[in-house]
């Protein structure tokens, strides 16, 4: 199969800009005050994705398993990060960022290597131009779910928390007190996952088959590559979401069946 | 009257709590005295091992590390002055709703009442239903937070009268109050709690 697609000047970006430029007039004409934060979130994306390009083109010409390894281990940590930010209330010390990362690591890896072992097999296996863009993708959604399964949980036990410890004094285990909490924040991390997978193809394009399918990649082809990718991205965020969440309601109580809230930092 | 030591206190403390040393027999009463945040709650919870404390706690000789939480906690329980639900329904927080029933009279209350949304239900009825669910497992130790704080006189003295059976079947039981009467009629010690530290004085009515 033969890769035609068209290229794009410079020439081409900068007239695509004039968008933005005219996003950056309707704000001043409506008095929205916005044109300052849309320069500003124009120029990072140019810069950052100009660096993101050369740093994945130094990557691709040395094909070393030391530095892909590293772009994947900077790319978890960043993902951590984001996820301890997405969290209303934060788990104190260590535990605020060590969680969700160790998390989202083991299942980022885990999807990733398994889908360069079996359906993708590049030469050599950890070849950055495969395991880059499949670990964006599944880290991106892997990432989400568990921030959001980590938030419902910590919100909902300091909600009902008169009702676990009552659980708990009656003699109940942490397990049993804690069991449908756990459940409707495992449910919550899913639910973008299952969202996404049933509008895949009716209400949206997915940005990867799309992007295939523009440097001319044979629709079917795309198509496929599209449903691997989701398959790989719902199966990181389910091992992703329930190791987050039952790591967190272990935290949340302990060995003697104690409800601990005091583990989490205050409103 | 069953006599013998039961439960066993020695060192308990925890933040906001002085060390305190204490030995309750089978068929025992003891109140707990003093205002609002003296540490009342904080003893008893601590009792429970519902919070991070320290010191050792025993019943009949037997430690409560050597048994998990839950075991201890359902010989040992705690009543919250304002305890918790995780249903619609009263029925649906008891193992047994049919035994829970029979139960009910005592406490005037209609057996009906398990089946009404427990939104519906006052402050006191809630309250009393909650020492149900306690009482329906039998413990050995009760450590009631204010058990009858939004009670009127009457139904004090029927929840008074089914406390006073459990004492003389060989129950111990450690309640927190405002209402110095009751502790005078139910408990033979009473602590006074002031600022996290307990001194004990003996009673005038003896168990």
């Amino acid at each position: 199969m033969t890769a035609t697609y068209i290229t794009l000047d410079w020439t081409d970006l900068i007239l695509a800009a004039s968008l933005v430029v005219l996003n950056g007039v309707l704000s001043i004409w409506l008095h929205l005050r916005m044109e300052r934060q849309f320069l500003i979130a124009a120029v990072r994306m140019c810069v950052q994705l100009g660096l993101m390009g050369l740093v994945l083109k130094t990557l691709f010409a040395l094909v070393s398993p030391v530095l892909t390894g590293l772009a994947v281990l900077i790319m978890v940590l960043f993902a951590g990060r984001e996820i301890m930010a997405r969290q209303e209330r934060r788990f104190r010390g260590f535990w605020a960022y060590g969680l969700g990362t160790g998390a989202v690591l083991f299942a980022g890896t885990l999807v990733m290597l398994f889908a360069l072992a079996t359906q993708i097999q590049a030469d050599p296996w950890y070849h950055p131009r495969y395991a880059i863009p499949l670990l964006g993708m599944i880290l991106g959604n892997t990432m989400t779910g568990i921030a959001v399964g980590m938030n419902t949980l910590s919100e909902r036990v300091a909600r009902d928390r008169n009702a676990i410890e009552t659980m708990l004094a009656l003699g109940e285990t942490r397990g049993v007190a804690l069991r449908p909490l756990v459940q409707s924040a495992v449910r919550n991390g899913l639910i973008p996952i299952i969202n996404a997978m049933s509008a895949a193809g009716v209400v949206s394009l997915p940005g990867m088959m799309t992007g295939q399918i523009l440097s001319g990649v044979e629709p079917l082809e795309a198509i496929k590559y599209q449903i691997l990718v989701m398959f790989l991205i719902a199966g990181g965020t389910g091992i992703g979401v329930v190791i987050a969440v039952h790591a967190a309601a272990a935290r949340l109580s302990d060995a003697r069946h104690r409800l601990r809230l005091d583990r989490l930092e205050l409103e | 009257m069953v006599c013998g030591l039961m439960l066993k206190i020695r060192a308990l403390t925890r933040p906001g709590l002085s060390p305190v040393d204490l030995d309750l027999a089978a068929g025992e009463a003891v109140a707990l005295l003093g205002p609002s945040g003296s540490g009342k709650t904080l003893l008893l919870r601590a009792i429970a091992d519902l919070d991070p404390n320290e010191g050792a706690v025993s019943l009949d000789e037997r430690g409560r590390n050597a048994m998990t939480a839950p075991r201890w906690r359902r010989q040992v329980t705690y009543l919250a002055a304002e305890p918790g639900w995780w249903s619609a329904r009263p029925a649906d927080h008891f193992a047994d709703p049919a035994a829970a029933r029979g139960l009910l009279p005592s406490l005037n209350l209609a057996p009906g009442m398990l089946d009404r949304p427990i939104v519906e239900l006052s402050t006191g009825e809630r309250q009393r239903i909650a020492l149900a669910r306690v009482l329906i497992q039998s413990p050995r130790v009760l450590l009631l937070d204010e058990p009858t704080s939004v009670l009127d006189q009457e139904t004090t003295r029927a929840v008074e009268a089914v406390l006073r059976e459990r004492l003389e079947s060989g129950a111990s039981m450690m309640f927190s109050t405002h209402d110095e009467a009751l502790a005078k009629r139910l408990a033979g010690r009473w602590i006074r709690m002031t600022g996290g530290r307990a001194s004990l004085e003996a009673g005038s009515a003896g168990p």
